[in-house]
């Protein structure tokens, strides 16, 4: 009987799951083919056809080897635009993203399938509102460690040698920041997930969303840059104003002529 | 010689004495002196209300709101004082120049010292008084008391000395052999396999993270911040091809993972600024850069030696340890340096 019982879950199960995961499996390939056809006519070229990277004739790399970063890497890279390039230049810009999410996920799902590497992150640990007040202290904390050398304390960004700068994080979305978290684009270093934890990574970006939603109190921002601007701002214009005023001032008026 | 004081002395160019007196068309016309004195009033009056506005909106808004996302209460407070305050200075500047009155006058300079007689009558008193007090005729006094004002320069001196740490104090941190190399912020001991190549982590001394028995920190206050300013270390990880070791020093990473002082060499400041593909680390405060795949060298900026090197290892368990403190001085170089046990 109790044989019995458990043929029939073994039986239900399989006839519950089998075909479902056979045309997962069909859909998941169908996606990575559509993912490759796409690859092929847009990031070959620098890539390389089996996306291994192209070097230059002196051996310099023309295009990286996309072996192993990972459906994340893609995710940022071609979700923000910044990849395909435009243009070699010093950095990628952040731009309006050529391709669409369905696009860009199939060249995710392409280039997941090449190597293992960081997948693109789920809903439920970018979901950074359901972080408390506590949270966010102590992703601020972590955000001033790791991240205010180059983004600046109020994410405004800031500027790194020969062209390059570490951008502006307002409007990044939480899923965006997450991924440049975990893949470290360009210059920017990888932060992996067991260093800084995917809570501590989510409490980073509730932080800077909260910093976003902060209201100015003190007047224009200026860009956060700190007293150095503060004070040119007050010196240039200020204090420049004034003497500009005592100028007008001490101009002379208009007198009657001669009678 | 003579011949010059024959010359009869005259001024290069002739006095042209004062321009002629226009009249301002306030002067002349009764219609332009009203519209003068309205402007004036005008401007005082609604310097007033302005005051008046201030005080009202001191009690109306509250603290929370915004406007254009600043402050609505700084944003009503300073334009309301502000434009009061300009008002009164920009009404009072209209008033001289329009009707007060307007007459030229010339005031001759006068010598800058005084009277004969006021300078006489100073030095006489000045005199009646080192008399009377007889500061010539008792030294003793006199020097006792120039010794006494001499010696309290003193205990400034002293207290001076406790400004800053005394240079010896910074030939040692609290790394030592074994201590593990944790995250900053969350204490999280790191294992290679953590690392990927590109990875930055800054990290502390596990010692900061500590606890004793009753759950307190071993170390806290301004020990503890003393403690960070100098151990504070950045770990990073590049293809072990990207790294030249400096001599002796090749087993001091593991697998590419190098870990370095945190503190600039320069004046001290804290360097994260780390570019994964170049392997530079730059400093925000006066650009310092340091190449970490060579050693930690300076390559550009005011700092002038490389960032001391941590040696790491591993423990029992797996995770990173430093191997010993540093062999060189963290932080910014100072004149005794090279005379030290470090150099």
């Amino acid at each position: 009987m109790v044989l019995l019982v458990g043929l029939l879950v073994a039986g239900g199960l399989y006839s519950a799951f089998a075909p479902q995961s056979a045309t997962a499996v069909d859909e998941d390939s169908r996606k990575v083919e559509a993912g490759r056809q796409l690859f092929l006519i847009g990031c070959a070229s620098c890539h390389g056809k089996n996306a291994s990277g192209v070097l230059t004739k002196s051996g310099n790399i023309y295009g990286p080897s996309l072996i192993g970063v990972g459906a994340a890497a893609v995710d940022f890279q071609v979700g923000t635009g910044r990849m395909p390039l435009t243009n070699s230049g010093p950095q990628a810009p952040r731009k309006e993203p050529v391709y669409t999410a369905e696009e860009t996920s199939q060249l995710a799902a392409y280039v997941a399938s090449l190597g293992p590497g960081p997948s693109v992150p789920g809903d439920e640990i970018l979901d950074y509102q359901s972080v408390d007040e506590e949270g966010v202290k102590r992703g601020g904390e972590f955000f001033r460690t790791n991240c205010t050398a180059c983004h600046n304390s109020v994410g405004a960004g800031g500027a790194l040698p020969n062209g390059r700068y570490a951008p502006k994080l307002t409007g990044v979305s939480a899923k965006h920041m997450y991924e440049a978290m975990l893949t470290g684009p360009q210059q920017m270093p990888v932060f992996s997930d067991a260093v800084i934890t995917p809570e501590d990574k989510r409490a980073v970006i509730a932080y800077v969303k909260a910093l976003e939603d902060e209201p100015s109190y003190g007047g224009f921002g200026g860009g956060g840059l700190g007293p150095v601007v503060d004070g040119l701002i007050a010196w240039v214009i200020g204090i420049g104003g004034l003497v500009g005023f005592a100028v007008w001032i001490g101009a002379h008026g208009a007198r009657v002529k001669k009678q | 010689m003579n011949d010059r004081h024959e010359i009869e002395r005259v001024e290069p160019i002739e006095n042209p004495g004062l321009p002629e007196h226009l009249p301002r068309p306030t002067d002349v016309d009764p219609k332009q002196e009203r519209r003068a004195e309205l402007q004036v009033s005008g401007m005082f009056g609604l310097a007033g209300l302005l005051a008046l506005a201030f005080c009202v909106f001191y009690f109306m808004i509250d603290l929370d709101q915004t406007f254009l996302n600043w402050s609505a209460l700084n944003v009503a407070l300073g334009a309301t004082l502000g434009f009061s305050l300009l008002l009164i200075g920009a009404g009072a500047i209209q008033w001289a120049k329009k009707l007060m009155g307007d007459q030229e006058i010339i005031e001759m300079r006068h010598p800058a010292a005084s009277s004969t007689q006021d300078r006489e009558e100073t030095l006489e008193a000045l005199n009646a008084g080192i008399d009377e007090s007889g500061f010539a005729r008792r030294p003793l006094i006199r020097n006792s008391l120039l010794g006494a004002m001499g010696l309290l320069g003193l205990p400034a001196v002293v207290l001076l000395r406790d400004l800053g740490p005394l240079p010896h104090s910074m030939y040692e941190t609290v790394w030592k052999k074994g201590m593990r190399v944790v995250n900053d912020v969350s204490g999280t001991p790191i294992k290679p396999s953590d690392l990927e190549v590109g990875q930055l982590v800054n990290a502390e001394p596990g010692i900061l993270f500590e606890t004793d028995a009753d759950g307190e920190r071993v170390l806290h206050g301004t020990e503890a911040l003393q403690a960070k300013a100098k151990a504070a270390v950045i770990v990073v990880r590049m293809r072990p091809d990207d790294i030249t070791p400096a001599k002796g020093r090749e087993n001091w990473g593991i697998d590419g993972i190098v870990c370095y002082s945190k503190i600039c060499t320069h004046v001290g400041c804290p360097i994260s600024l780390w570019e994964q593909q170049t392997h530079h680390l730059l400093c925000p405060c006066h650009q310092s850069t340091f190449d970490l795949g060579d050693a930690g060298k300076v390559i550009f900026g005011p700092a002038n030696r490389p960032l001391p090197q941590l040696q790491l290892g591993l423990d029992g368990e797996g995770y990173l340890i430093a191997m010993d403190d540093f062999q060189e001085v963290v932080g910014p170089s100072f004149p005794e340096l090279k005379r030290g046990p470090k150099s």
